[in-house]
């Protein structure tokens, strides 16, 4: 069907099965030559696994098949889309939508909700991003002795696009707009659509875009390991410390001293700024972290 | 039940979805095509939750009559501040099984899993 | 109206069974990262641009950037491995 598309595409690596583990490998696991027998006993294994792969791929079919059947059962049943009586739309949304802008001074109802009401939620999700990133550095960080540094660095110099002019000169007109766009979506996140997690990904989008066209060393000069390590921790430990003031001061009635604002300006609404500005900072070095690890296995 | 189906339209297309994430993820022996699979059984199960908050003829959660905002001009925002979680999520898991498969291509070379398990068998008679 | 949000439900699916057929695994992102935009615009209209804003900066950006970083690195190894 895509066969044209395929072959237009230069296949960087097809699906099937074609390669094979390197030489090393086959070199380790066959010492001998493979005797008569052996061959025979290989094409009838073989054989049999061949048939098992066609009785897999029905079962699995038909097991696919199955699952949507019964969901698109269940699916019947439910109640019918856009209604207004639906039991989802209960006294929890009500008290969300009629009291939130008062409690929480922000105009967008749901960077109230998720950033005032359900905070500690949102501090949950920011620490899972914290450990995938450091599961990451733990699966692939590499610790590379100066020579192999350079020799690399060598290596890379081959890849690298250094002195492609249309990538820069492209790169220096939009990486700019993208990081002032990425900065308005953080800041004008209780105002308007946005937030920390898509203004940090916009963020961390153009820094990776930058590393791109400018190569590995123009970047290391602002943003390294020991870098990256201090922000995130301090990001998440101003989270973890403002937030909790807030719970203290809420669940004991106590007078709080942080001003809540005009609703719809931009310095309003209380701890909800801080707080976007620190989940947009942890999910802009998470991003450009994760980037940095895949391709050359360090911050 | 046909009724039923056409009227919920987005739960109809985002549990096709998922079943079509779960079939990619039986057929495929390749780890990069399973990730794929598990990441369209994420979208699936979002649209499925963001189409339940939908009211017709209402408006996104944010406030245009500033301090007192009438209930019946707005949807549902709790699934939208769910799926906001869950959207987050999934990319940092997607992450970590990409780490593992660059982690299973250093130590076996290749990205098919029945080769993997072949070569797993071959170093435990091995040893 | 009715009818734009068809064609893109009609659009979601043809992508997600196209991934699972096509062998060619750069395609298949291509094909993912497509799906992932028009999610986003479906995200809008079912009244959600939080979402919607979202899903475009994190599903069609950050995470197809770490499939195709994470194919270029395994072809980096490949060529390695052949040498």
């Amino acid at each position: 069907m895509f066969e044209g598309l395929i072959n237009f595409v230069d296949g960087v690596s097809s699906a099937d099965n074609t390669h094979k583990p390197s030489k090393k490998k086959v070199k380790k696991y066959h010492h001998h030559e493979k005797t008569i027998t052996e061959r025979l006993e290989d094409d009838v294994l073989n054989q049999k696994s061949d048939s098992f792969d066609k009785f897999y791929s029905v079962v699995a079919i038909i097991m696919a098949i199955i699952i949507i059947g019964s969901l698109l059962f269940t699916v019947s049943f439910l109640p019918s889309f856009g209604d207004p009586t639906n039991p989802a739309n209960n006294i929890v949304s009500e008290k969300y939508i009629v009291e939130g802008v008062k409690d929480t001074h922000a105009i967008n109802l749901v960077a109230g909700m998720i950033l005032d009401y359900r905070a500690f939620d949102t501090l949950g999700e920011s620490t899972v991003l914290f450990i995938a990133a450091s599961a990451v550095i733990i699966l692939l960080f590499a610790n590379k002795t100066k020579k192999e540094h350079e020799a690399e660095e060598k290596e890379e110099q081959k890849y690298e696009n250094k002195n492609d002019p249309i990538l820069r000169h492209g790169a220096l007109l939009i990486v700019p707009a993208i990081l002032v766009y990425g900065i308005y979506v953080v800041l004008n996140g209780h105002i308007s659509p946005g937030g920390g997690f898509s203004g940090g990904a916009i963020m961390g989008a153009a820094i990776i875009l930058y590393n791109l066209a400018f190569g590995d060393k123009s970047t290391s000069e602002f943003f390294s390991f020991k870098i990256y390590k201090r922000i995130i921790i301090s990001a998440l430990m101003f989270y973890a410390i403002s937030k909790s003031y807030s719970f203290y001061t809420g669940a004991n009635q106590i007078h709080s001293i942080i001003p809540k604002g005009v609703p719809g300006n931009i310095l309003s609404s209380g701890l909800i700024l801080p707080l976007n500005i620190c989940v947009g900072i942890v999910v802009c070095c998470t991003m450009f972290g994760f980037y940095s690890l895949f391709d050359r296995e360090e911050i | 039940m046909v009724q039923g189906l056409f009227t919920n339209y987005y739960e109809t297309t985002a549990m096709i979805v998922f079943g079509i994430g779960f079939a990619t993820l039986l057929l495929n022996k390749n780890i990069i095509k399973k990730i794929i699979g598990f990441n369209f059984m994420d979208t699936a199960i979002y649209l499925f939750l963001a189409s339940k908050g939908y009211i017709t003829g209402r408006l996104a959660p944010i406030s245009f009559e500033g301090m007192n905002p009438t209930f019946e001009n707005y949807i549902n925002p709790i699934p939208a501040g769910l799926v906001l979680t869950g959207i987050v999520v999934s990319v940092s898991f997607s992450a970590f099984f990409l780490a593992l498969a660059i982690r299973l291509y250093k130590a076996y070379n290749t990205l098919d899993l029945n080769e993997i398990i072949r070569l797993k068998n071959m170093e435990a008679e091995e040893e | 109206m009715i009818y734009t949000v068809y064609i893109l439900i009609a659009f979601l699916l043809i992508c997600a069974i196209s991934v699972c057929l096509v062998d060619n695994l750069l395609v298949s992102l291509i094909i993912f990262t497509a799906y992932s935009l028009v999610m986003s615009v479906i995200w809008l209209f079912i009244e959600s641009p939080d979402l919607a804003i979202t899903e475009a900066a994190v599903g069609a950006g950050v995470t197809s950037i770490l499939f195709f970083i994470t194919l270029l690195k395994v072809d980096k190894m490949k060529d390695e491995a052949g040498d």
